[in-house]
């Protein structure tokens, strides 16, 4: 027994108190504290009475705002699906390509594709508002060049393009992460194997395929989910673009982001609500919560990982 | 919104960390507001002029990003570090802080009896005022008096003159007939729906039918005013659907567009931004028939009150009283531009185009914005969608008026 105590690993607790403690005291209590929250409502003194699942039971009755909730996670929803469509396949490509291809001057495309990543929201939301504003022109010009300005058309107004248009917005900023990851990961892959493959026959595109690929398969997994967990967190961009939290048109992009800065810290006339704000904010938690606990149940277990 | 600079940043900063760490001794007042564009005004005008007759009180401005107001102030009435005077927004806002027991009453504080009651009414709860109105903004429509003449047009009086004047000038060509867009959504209700429909429901007769339940936004008047709205599509901006409430600005003060839909409190930053480039005037919302009565809103916008954990309650009631004189009325109506005192002084308006847009008051009735004193969370937040939707094209203003009544219904 004495012998097991004198032998306690106390560095272990040690290095790792810091980050517990940092982590603990701005992630996981205030965590739990929104959790706690959520329970509970205020009256206009600002006194707070414990209700139970009360303000859950607005949310998912009262019709303007469960109508609000769930737009919101539907728009969510496809903003994600427009990410995964676009921005990771693109991503998939453009590493494969910078990994495989000779290409002359990668390290200038792997920079200029990874810098917008680098740049403020605010910068990036300004700078495509400009681009893409039917007042200025820019974007009007650049396509006349093309003879394509017919095509042109309020994008960022219009119910039915809005979001497509800042998703595609989005893809471009963070196009540059997944990338990066892919590549890292793909020039990981020992050049035995490559040339083992090269030597049996095996033509580049079925390289690719069947060996490349399934190789970076828990690297896609890693990025699927930074998508996921970055998406339904996402905020700022439609903040900037709509000058406010205010959803865009007809509500076409209006995240649960924005509908939580709504809630939270109210928006026009309706007053806001930490209780409310709480509530939407612990939603959202359970949302990602279930949808990283689905992965890591039904794809992560199932991911071979491989020794070089 | 003017970029703090450094200085100014650092001692805000000071500021604030004095008047949180120690106790602000008597003879020291802070003040609380939004109105950052007006800070220098503020520390170089008025507080100067106060100082004349009160040269023991040093009063402190602390002016807050404007959106994050509400927001910043709930936190700082809760943390018990809020100024001694609160400037106030009309209605619900502050109503909610006077009902938290966050503003004093001021029902013994002189200086009240120089306001109309209509502006009292805007910080009273059930006659017990808590806030001293300070000024008001009114709405019409900014026109270039440049391309006006250019093109021989005259003032509208009526819609149908209205209408005329901006099909002269979409077949002319060379200028934008209406600067509006729907990218930001405020705009389309705060100041268009908002400006314009007063004439449609008859101002306050049709506001307070709202209040009382005796209309609904699915009546008649309230309908046409989207109506006539969405008759305005063909003389806006092409893409207006993402033009901002920026563009719009801009494309009137660089002489592009004709007509701008606002209000006076564009007044200061019109004559920065346009520099006497060209001369531009207002015209008041042109009603449905000629000889009809005008109506337009007069909007309460500003007010202050003192707040009730206040270290030092008793200065800023002095404070208060000098808010609601003539020389304090004729320092805010002068210095900023656009923004009318709502006192019953007789103050004179220096600047020619907030001089204008004052004088309508004169033939028109006043009213407010509508949505003021509805009693329904998230009513403001239907009418931003509810008008960008009819301007977009997305809803029909029947659909419009059905949506913003659910709403009202809904509480």
């Amino acid at each position: 027994m004495i012998m097991i105590l004198k032998r306690f690993p106390w560095h272990i607790p040690i290095f790792l108190a810091p980050a517990f403690c940092i982590y603990g005291l701005f992630s996981a209590i205030p965590l739990i504290d929104t959790l706690r929250l959520s329970f509970f409502v205020e009256d206009a003194h600002g006194v707070r009475s414990f209700s139970g699942l009360q303000n859950y039971g607005f949310l998912f009755r009262d019709p303007i705002m469960a109508q609000e909730f769930w737009n919101a996670l539907w728009v969510n929803c496809r903003f994600f699906m427009i990410n995964m469509l676009v921005q990771n396949p693109v991503a998939l490509i453009l590493a494969a390509l910078m990994a495989t291809a000779k290409i002359k001057g990668v390290v200038i495309y792997r920079t200029a594709i990874f810098l917008p990543t680098l740049l403020s929201v605010v910068i990036v939301g300004f700078i495509w508002k400009l681009i893409l504003s039917p007042v200025w022109g820019v974007g009007e010009t650049m396509m006349s060049w093309v003879g394509l300005e017919a095509w042109f058309g309020p994008w960022l107004g219009q119910q039915e393009t809005a979001l497509v248009t800042v998703s595609l917005i989005s893809v471009w900023q963070y196009i540059g992460l997944p990338m990066i990851l892919i590549y890292a990961a793909l020039i990981g892959i020992p050049d035995e194997l490559l040339d083992a493959a090269y030597v049996d026959g095996s033509r580049p595109l079925r390289t690719f395929f069947q060996i490349q690929l399934p190789l970076i398969y828990p690297t896609l997994g890693l990025v699927t989910i930074l998508t996921f967990v970055g998406n339904f967190n996402a905020f700022d961009l439609m903040y900037t673009v709509y000058s406010g939290a205010g959803g865009g048109p007809e509500k076409s992009v209006d995240l649960l982001g924005t509908l939580f800065y709504r809630t939270f810290f109210g928006f026009a006339s309706q007053i806001g609500s930490t209780t409310m704000g709480a509530t939407v904010a612990s939603l959202m938690f359970v949302i990602i919560l279930a949808g990283v606990a689905a992965y890591f149940f039904f794809i992560q277990r199932r991911l071979l990982r491989f020794q070089y | 919104m003017k970029l703090l600079t450094k200085n100014s940043a650092r001692a805000t900063l000071l500021t604030m960390a004095v008047s949180m760490v120690m106790q602000v001794s008597a003879g020291e007042v802070l003040i609380d507001t939004w109105r950052t564009d007006d800070k220098d005004l503020w520390e170089d005008v008025i507080i100067p002029a106060f100082n004349k007759h009160h040269p023991d009180i040093k009063v402190t401005y602390r002016p807050t990003n404007p959106p994050d107001y509400n927001a910043t102030m709930d936190s700082r009435f809760k943390g018990g570090t809020a100024g001694d005077l609160i400037a106030c927004r009309p209605f619900e806002v502050s109503l909610s802080w006077y009902h938290k027991g966050n503003l004093k009453s001021l029902q013994q504080q002189p200086g009240l009896d120089n306001f109309p009651a209509f502006a009292k009414a805007a910080w009273s709860d059930q006659g017990v005022p808590y806030c001293m109105p300070i000024a008001s903004v009114l709405h019409g429509f900014f026109y270039n008096e440049e391309i006006f003449s250019e093109l021989s047009l005259t003032v509208p009086k009526t819609e149908a003159e209205f209408f005329a004047v901006l099909d002269a000038i979409k077949k002319e060509g060379s200028y934008l007939p209406m600067a509006l867009g729907s990218n930001d959504k405020w705009e389309d209700y705060e100041v268009a729906y908002a400006g314009v429909g007063p004439n449609y429901w008859h101002g306050e007769t049709g506001r307070q039918g709202i209040i009382d339940g005796q209309r609904k936004f699915t009546d008649q008047p309230f309908v046409d005013a989207w109506k006539y709205m969405a008759k305005w599509r063909p003389y806006l901006g092409k893409g207006y659907q993402s033009q901002t409430y920026s563009d719009s600005q801009t494309l009137f003060t660089l002489g592009r567009a004709a007509i701008y839909p606002g209000g006076s409190w564009e007044i200061s930053g019109f004559n920065k931004a346009i520099e006497g480039e060209f001369e531009y005037s207002a015209f008041y919302p042109p009603v449905q028939k000629a000889g009809d009565q005008c109506y337009i809103t007069d909007h309460v916008d500003i007010g202050m009150g003192i707040n009730k954990q206040a270290n030092n309650p008793t200065d800023a009631a002095v404070f208060l009283e000098w808010v609601a004189s003539a020389e304090f009325a004729d320092l805010y109506t002068n210095k900023v531009s656009g923004f009318f005192s709502l006192s019953n002084h007789d103050i004179a308006v220096k600047d020619p185009v907030a001089a204008e847009i004052k004088s309508w008051r004169d033939n028109c009735q006043s009213t407010v914005r509508l949505h003021s004193q509805i009693k329904a969370d998230g009513i403001l937040g239907s009418l931003y969608d509810a008008s960008a939707g009819v301007l977009n094209a997305t809803r029909t203003p029947e659909q419009a008026a059905a949506d913003v009544q659910a709403v009202l219904d809904s509480q």
